[in-house]
């Protein structure tokens, strides 16, 4: 992090702090200020959009540990939050447990799954551990479809809303702000995981697995350890979408979702944790924007072939970006700062 | 030069920290090391030589648990360490540097040289996660001697640069500084002065012996600069250098131990002579 000119550290408790001036402090405050008001103003369509770029961050946030940060490319990240989501649901529904419990039960489910599909990383590396995280996406779809009794198969199973300290979590608006505190506490958390210990045994992994090994990182532990954090992430990411729709289906999540992911951490900037919001939100108004401007193309392009507007606009943006910014929002962002600290020079 | 030297050339009351007894290495066909016996003794430097290719690598490598040796045994102070986890070893306390630098490029300075803190910190993901508390009180402690270690190399400049893209020479200390986080007993040295001028040599050759010998009370509570590290295994190129520096010499050739002896000896020393410069018609 670039400090304006003066900023002084006296301690080094001082030094390791994130927000450090008053102006950090400012912006954290406007930007919370947004967020939190955004249900005084939005329409229900906006309220939607902003629920699920939440719940998107949240399990961004996982993949980002993982694949930012620990170098291990997962494409079976959705499948990750189907297994929250359907841990959730089947909890809920099945054992009556109540929301606040089934979440983080499903987050640590998820979690565990996790473990076992990234057992093969201790052997694998790069393309042959994508293959595996897709060969772990579809045998988790195959087994949720399996076992009927348990998931409902493929009509799936609804979720009841139950109350969450006397409030009907069916409300959109409290809701929304169940997601937000959730997101606000998960980009804290992947922050403080990210600059601590098991942060620097991450990136070392990703930068140097040899080096890291005769450092005194145990591959073995650390890389089940991101496998297992990045699922948790997603684990909870997907119990939150379940229970936002009040149903669980596995066409909720779908297996393309986990390369948008991965194209959200690009945009954003691969293993920054501010990055992961930009990355999230920049896709998911690039598809809204698509979804706004295909019906006024209906005269120039085919209405069916409009559909894939939708697909096409993120996808060029993500290539743009890998040409001309391979490192990302974040990083340009970071450029920027330091051209308007050091303005007029 | 040390103190360690003269009683190095005297005698024999040294005791031996790492024994490598008879070991082999072969790559299909290729004897790496064959029946390579080394003792690495307390308070010296013990420099490795040979040409290239002769096996010094190679030997590093076993050491520190990269390659594990079809033949013969290490042991590191009376434990048996051939087979064991890298990272393990690292626990016991042996660190090494890189001939083709291996740092993590994506940390800065910094963060490297706290990397190499992990096997001394207790915290989990989960502390880290909380952060507050036991997590950043570790962080702090540990920072503490990072700074020296940074203070030590004369490298607070570059402290929060991304190591990716520092130049060689201070990459080269870098990966220093990180070994010597690890505070281990023995330190391995492999071609810490490759592609070096005369300068940046004199730098790392100053910094080899200042680890050696200590520095007292310059850094009082970091035991690892304090005390110095008494062992140091030192792969190296330049002959110059090793005959200045070391103790005690050995030298490999095609994978097999040729001579090893005090730099006079070594200097001395006809079979040496005939590896390094050929035989006269």
């Amino acid at each position: 992090m670039r400090l304006p000119s003066g900023t002084y550290a006296q301690n080094y408790g001082q030094d390791i702090a994130m927000v450090r001036t008053r102006s950090h402090w400012i912006f954290l405050a406007v930007l919370m200020v947004f967020v939190f008001t955004i249900p005084q103003w939005a329409s229900n369509a906006t309220l939607a959009l902003a629920t699920i770029i939440g719940i998107t961050i949240i399990s961004a946030h996982g993949l980002n540990i993982l694949t930012g940060n620990c170098g291990m490319v997962s494409l079976g990240h959705s499948g990750f939050m189907m297994v929250g989501g359907y841990t959730l649901a089947i909890l809920c529904r099945s054992a009556g447990l109540p929301f606040w419990v089934a979440l983080p039960v499903a987050g640590l489910v998820a979690g565990i799954v996790g473990i076992i599909f990234g057992l093969p990383s201790l052997r694998i590396k790069g393309f042959y551990l994508i293959m595996a995280t897709v060969a772990a996406y579809f045998i988790i779809h195959w087994l949720v479809l399996q076992f009927r009794s348990l998931t409902g198969g493929t009509e799936g199973m609804p979720v009841p809303a139950p109350d969450l300290f006397g409030l009907s979590i069916r409300d959109k608006t409290i809701y929304y702000y169940v997601v937000m505190v959730l997101v606000v506490l998960a980009t804290v958390v992947a922050k403080n995981i990210l600059r601590t210990r098991a942060g620097r045994a991450f990136v070392a992994i990703r930068d140097n697995d040899l080096a890291a090994e005769v450092m005194g990182v145990n591959l073995f532990s650390y890389r089940l350890q991101a496998f297992f954090i990045g699922c948790v992430f997603a684990g909870i990411a997907g119990g939150l979408s379940v229970q936002y729709y009040s149903f669980a289906n596995v066409e909720q999540f779908p297996f393309f979702d986990s390369v948008w992911l991965l194209g959200m951490l690009i945009i954003g900037g691969m293993g920054s944790v501010s990055g992961v919001i930009y990355g999230v939100v920049a896709i998911k108004l690039l598809q809204q924007l698509a979804v706004k401007i295909g019906p006024s193309l209906a005269e120039l392009v085919n209405p069916q072939a409009a559909v894939g507007l939708s697909l096409i606009l993120p996808s060029v943006a993500i290539i743009l970006f890998l040409i001309f910014a391979p490192q990302g929002i974040s990083h340009m962002w970071e450029r920027f700062r330091n051209y308007y600290q050091a303005w007029p020079y | 030069m040390t103190g360690g030297a003269e009683i190095g050339q005297g005698g024999t009351q040294h005791t031996t920290v790492i024994r490598i007894d008879d070991i082999s290495l072969s790559f299909g066909g290729v004897n790496a090391l064959s029946n390579v016996s080394l003792d690495v003794r307390n308070d010296e430097i013990l420099a490795i030589i040979g040409p290239n290719g002769a096996g010094k690598t190679a030997l590093l490598n076993c050491i520190s648990g990269f390659y594990k040796p079809q033949k013969g045994e290490i042991y590191f102070e009376g434990q048996r360490i051939t087979r064991q986890r890298p990272d393990k070893l690292a626990k016991m306390g042996i660190a090494r540097t890189f001939q083709n630098i291996e740092l993590y490029t994506g940390l800065s300075t910094q963060d490297n040289i706290m990397a190499a803190r992990h096997v001394f910190m207790k915290q989990t993901f989960v502390d880290g996660a909380i952060y507050y508390g036991r997590s950043r009180r570790e962080e702090i402690k540990h920072r503490r001697v990072v700074e020296e270690i940074i203070d030590f190399l004369e490298i607070q400049s570059i402290r929060k640069q991304l190591v990716g893209g520092l130049p060689y020479g201070l990459r080269k200390r870098v990966e220093l500084g990180r070994a010597l986080a690890l505070e281990p007993k023995v330190l391995l040295l492999d071609e810490p002065m490759a592609g070096m001028n005369l300068e940046e040599k004199e730098d790392i050759a100053r910094f080899i012996l200042d680890v050696y010998e200590g520095q007292g009370n310059t850094y009082p509570d970091t035991p690892v600069l304090r005390d110095g590290i008494r062992r140091i295994i030192l792969v190296e190129h330049d002959m110059g250098v090793v005959m200045d520096v070391a103790d005690r010499i050995a030298v490999l050739n095609f994978g097999r131990k040729l001579a090893e002896g005090t730099p006079v000896e070594i200097r001395t020393n006809p079979e040496v002579i005939e590896a390094y410069l050929g035989k006269e018609a």
